[in-house]
């Protein structure tokens, strides 16, 4: 250990908001790395920093209270110090909470390592007014104490200072604190432990304090180390009966009654409370915020700003930054070979593609920015914690958990969110059933990319009741989520582990500004990552999918002829016209048509006159032999050049049209889209929407671009998207009731493949991940077929449909809530549908 | 009926039964009853805790040491979980989990 040159291995210990990460950045910067510890999903995140001529590896321990085994964190950190033997413990204190604090110190003096305390958060001790006599302390645990603040980085180089100096130092003679009446039992067992050769390395001592708080882990520990630990664990078993017996306590009780008034003792000694008895300021704030009639209005009022400033003014910001997006794509145009006239380069339509794909999903990052930025001043004021005291009533009935709430809020409760942060965030949740039910729902919740389909087809179908459509849609998908929830707690989670909700109420402080821009750019950045790898990666697939096999050569053949056609009777009508020789060459000819193509999307773009007299202006300046044709002008020659190109130009982009669907129907999405219909019919889904349904499990944005594909404009019209698919939809026979049933298969739709991956990362299980996409794949044909079957065969309107499928889904909820006091205990019997 | 309703769905606000003396807990005559069952703004001493296991093990880690006093803050808009005093340091806890601690007034 700790040899000169070596690296040392410093471990940073402490519980859970004792400010372990602020000094673990605070210690190591930029230098960090984030792994999982074997086997679980608990971040182990690494760093190193230089100093004194050695490198000191950091790594943050998760958070925990003591080193019992009963939590996955404790277990954690507890196989850690043992497995790794850091040179140094940091042990991280709250310095407002000693009391809570210090027996996990004692343990960590017990198990024999060189510690250094970190005594964090000073500041907000000294705000609340506790004086503590650092010098008093360090006398009293025998180990250097170092009052820092995290937060600004005060006693930074102290700390690291006193790291170097305990880690040069010899090894320690660990600590003992006294356990009273237990004391000689304990002495007893630490001898026998210290004697048997295989356990060496291990600390007897804590070992011994261990085995007789009856630790299942210890005893297994001994069971593998030793070759017959029987005689030791009948010796073990017997004392801790004798003291039962003699005290009435347990012995665990005991020992724990022991750390717990030790720590009293020095606190008693080295802190004075100079404003004892007094109010704290979190407690007259929470009189009001908590208060039984008003917290739910504060409550409301939160979510409601937080809608406000992320969706509607976000929305506003991104008019600012699409430009640059619009801007990025057109240079990528540029770079990429030219267009043809019928069939482009296969590199260019897959870059355009790719960065189409890109674009749509960027757009949402000032929105991400704004909405990620406002809950991380929630969860940094402390308001966070209390929405989950509100709410752990609503949500545990259903099978969550207070804390389910921000996987919920941030995965777009009212309408906007993403489900890839939003289940990262169920990291936090301590109950194992209620955390993988949050998983499994938060993708239910309306994600950002959902909007723009159900924009599309309430514009289509509802133009009247727009806001009544998207009130309906946002709240019955939380509906459904709470529903989902309780079925699969009771169902198929129900042999998960739980935990209680135990859960401290933070004191309220002012989020640092620092902290919150962190955490904004850190989950938006999740959120940029997920659009640049999978998103990139599998709109290609889904690009080959769409271009493969392509069109038969038979009819390739055909719309080259129409092509050469149009060609040879755009060069017939300008026979004799001596802007024919311009256009001679075929390149040349190319060249023009693209030209055409550009300038007319540019004209189009442009909003007042004197824009489009600029545009004009550039062209005659860039191509003074081309313009004619695109401008005409006042001789007859020119005016008959400008005709020719335009009839032209409208061939080629009805050829390249049809081209497109025609390809776009004999690819192998078209197949599937079709080969689905006889199961989608019950729902009213034909293939296209099939197609656009499929694209959008790459990310959900999707849908509408297909469509746009799909219900394309027959001529020079120049219709939306809204009044072509609109105008074909009605041309079918369709009823706004097939809206519904798709708008509600698209609420209940599997999570997009980024949340998938998120998924399989957190529950880290196959099945899970298999059953979070097949599970709302079946619910929401269910749903759609049944309301698309029953709303067609009694006539429904779509509004009728939405709200009867709204009342029936809040009775059903009505329902679950309610209590059931003949079952005692149990939860009802397993649900049917949300909505028939 | 009604009154066998509520106490069975946990909404009443009377007393609980009391606790059938746990394992750790022999006293005898002293009014003992567990904290879910104290009122908002009261404050009671913990005399025991019941129960074995993680649930138990994080509430003494927590400082629900026997022997300690403990306020009663608030119930929550619901009335479960509620808020507790304990310290300089405010836990919540639902209901289920504060019926596993036994509590003597004053």
């Amino acid at each position: 250990m700790a040899e000169t040159g070596g690296s040392v291995l410093v471990a940073l210990a402490g519980q859970q908001n004792a400010g372990k990460s602020t000094l673990f950045n605070m210690l190591t910067g930029l230098q960090q790395h984030i792994a999982n510890y074997p086997g679980v999903t608990v971040d182990k995140k690494s760093g190193t920093y230089i100093a004194h001529g050695r490198t000191f590896e950091v790594v943050d321990l998760p958070g925990a209270y003591s080193l019992s085994p009963y939590s996955l964190e404790e277990r954690v950190a507890r196989t850690f110090l043992l497995d790794e033997m850091p040179d140094v413990v940091v042990n991280v204190l709250d310095a407002t909470n000693l009391r809570r604090s210090l027996p996990l110190t004692f343990q960590l003096l017990e198990m024999g390592f060189r510690v250094v305390v970190a005594l964090n958060m000073m500041d907000a001790a000294a705000r609340r007014g506790l004086q503590i006599d650092v010098a008093a302390l360090q006398r009293r645990l025998c180990v250097p104490v170092v009052p820092v603040v995290g937060r600004k980085g005060q006693g930074d180089a102290e700390l690291r200072d006193a790291i170097a100096r305990v880690a040069a130092t010899e090894q320690v003679v660990p600590a003992t604190l006294n356990y009273g009446s237990l004391e000689d039992d304990v002495a007893r067992f630490q001898g026998a432990l210290a004697a048997e050769p295989r356990l060496r390395g291990l600390p007897a001592r804590w070992l011994a304090v261990k085995l007789l708080e009856t630790s299942d882990e210890a005893e297994a520990l001994l069971s593998t180390r030793l070759e017959n630990p029987h005689s030791l664990l009948d010796a073990l078993f017997r004392t801790r009966q004798e003291f039962e017996a003699d005290s009435g306590v347990a012995t665990g009780d005991h020992i724990s009654a022991c750390r717990d008034r030790k720590a009293t003792e020095i606190l008693a000694a080295c802190v004075t409370d100079t404003r004892a008895g007094e109010v704290p300021m979190s407690e007259h704030i929470d009189r009001v915020l908590l208060n039984r009639f008003l917290a739910p209005v504060f409550l409301v009022a939160t979510v409601w700003a937080i809608y406000q400033l992320s969706i509607v003014q976000g929305y506003a910001l991104t008019d600012v930054t699409w430009p640059l997006l619009a801007g990025f794509r057109d240079l990528v145009a540029i770079v990429l070979p030219d267009a043809g006239f019928l069939h482009d380069p296969q590199i260019r339509s897959i870059g355009l593609w790719a960065v189409d794909s890109m674009n749509t999903l960027l757009n949402y990052v000032p929105i991400f920015l704004i909405l990620f930025g406002l809950i991380a001043i929630l969860e940094d004021s402390g308001y966070m914690a209390r929405i989950a005291f509100i709410l752990d009533r609503v949500l545990h009935r259903f099978g969550l958990h207070g804390q389910s709430t921000l996987p919920f809020i941030l995965s777009g409760v009212f309408a906007g969110g993403c489900a890839v942060p939003g289940v990262m965030a169920t990291k936090g949740i301590p109950d194992a059933r209620a955390r993988l039910a949050t998983i499994l729902t938060a993708p239910f919740m309306n994600c950002l990319a959902k909007i723009p389909l159900y924009t599309l087809l309430i514009n289509i179908w509802f133009p009247e009741t727009k806001g009544l459509m998207l009130f309906y849609l946002s709240t019955l998908t939380v509906m459904v989520a709470l529903l989902v929830a309780k079925l699969l707690t009771s169902s198929v989670l129900r042999n998960e582990e739980t935990a209680p909700f135990v859960m401290e109420l933070p004191s309220y402080h002012l989020p640092s500004p620092m902290g919150v821009l962190r955490r904004a750019v850190g989950r938006t950045w999740v959120y940029v990552r997920k659009v640049a790898s999978v998103v990139l990666a599998v709109a290609t697939v889904i690009y080959v999918l769409l271009q493969f096999p392509g069109v038969p050569a038979d009819r390739q053949v055909a719309y080259q002829a129409e092509a050469e056609a149009a060609i040879a009777r755009f060069y017939d009508t300008l026979q004799g016209n001596p802007l024919r020789a311009e256009v001679a060459d075929p390149t040349r000819l190319m060249t023009l048509v693209n030209l055409q193509s550009e300038h007319a999307a540019q004209i189009e773009a442009a909003e007042t006159p004197s824009e489009r007299q600029a545009l004009d202006g550039t062209l005659k300046r860039r191509h003074p032999d081309l313009a004619p044709f695109l401008l005409g002008g006042a001789t007859a020659e020119t005016q008959e050049a400008a005709s020719a190109l335009d009839a032209l130009a409208t061939t080629r982009a009805d050829l390249r049209r049809t081209l497109r669907r025609d390809r776009l129907e004999s690819s192998f999405l078209g197949y599937l889209g079709r080969g689905l219909e006889p199961v989608t019919q019950f729902a009213g889904f034909d293939w296209k929407i099939n197609i656009a349904l499929l694209t959008s499990f790459a990310a959900r944005e999707n849908s509408v671009a297909t469509l746009g594909v799909l219900f394309d404009q027959d001529d020079g019209q120049n219709l939306s998207l809204e009044q072509r698919m609109g105008a074909q939809q009605k041309a079918e026979g369709r009823a706004a009731v097939s809206a519904v049933a798709l708008m509600l298969f698209f609420a209940l739709y599997p999570p997009c493949l980024a949340t998938v991956i998120m998924v399989r990362l957190q529950t880290r299980s196959r099945k899970w991940t298999a059953f979070s996409v097949i599970f709302p794949t079946i619910l929401g044909l269910a749903v759609a077929s049944a309301v698309h079957t029953v709303g067609t065969s009694l006539g429904l309107s779509g509004l009728q449909t939405m709200s009867a499928v709204y009342a029936l889904t809040a009775g059903l909820l009505f329902v679950v809530a309610l209590p059931k006091p003949w079952l005692h205990g149990h939860d009802g019997p397993a649900l049917g549908e949300p909505a028939k | 009926m009604k009154q066998v309703f509520f106490q069975a769905i946990g909404w009443t606000k009377g007393k609980d039964a009391p606790c059938s003396a746990g394992r750790c807990c022999g006293g005898e005559g002293t009014c003992h009853c567990c904290l879910d069952a104290i009122s908002p703004g009261n404050t009671c001493t913990i005399r025991c805790l019941r129960g074995c296991g993680p649930v138990r093990q994080r509430l003494l880690d927590l400082g629900f040491q026997p022997g300690r006093e403990i306020r009663v803050v608030r119930n929550a808009p619901l009335r479960d979980p509620i808020e507790l005093q304990l310290g300089d340091t405010f836990i919540v806890l639902r209901r289920h989990e504060a019926a596993q601690i036994e509590v003597q007034h004053g």
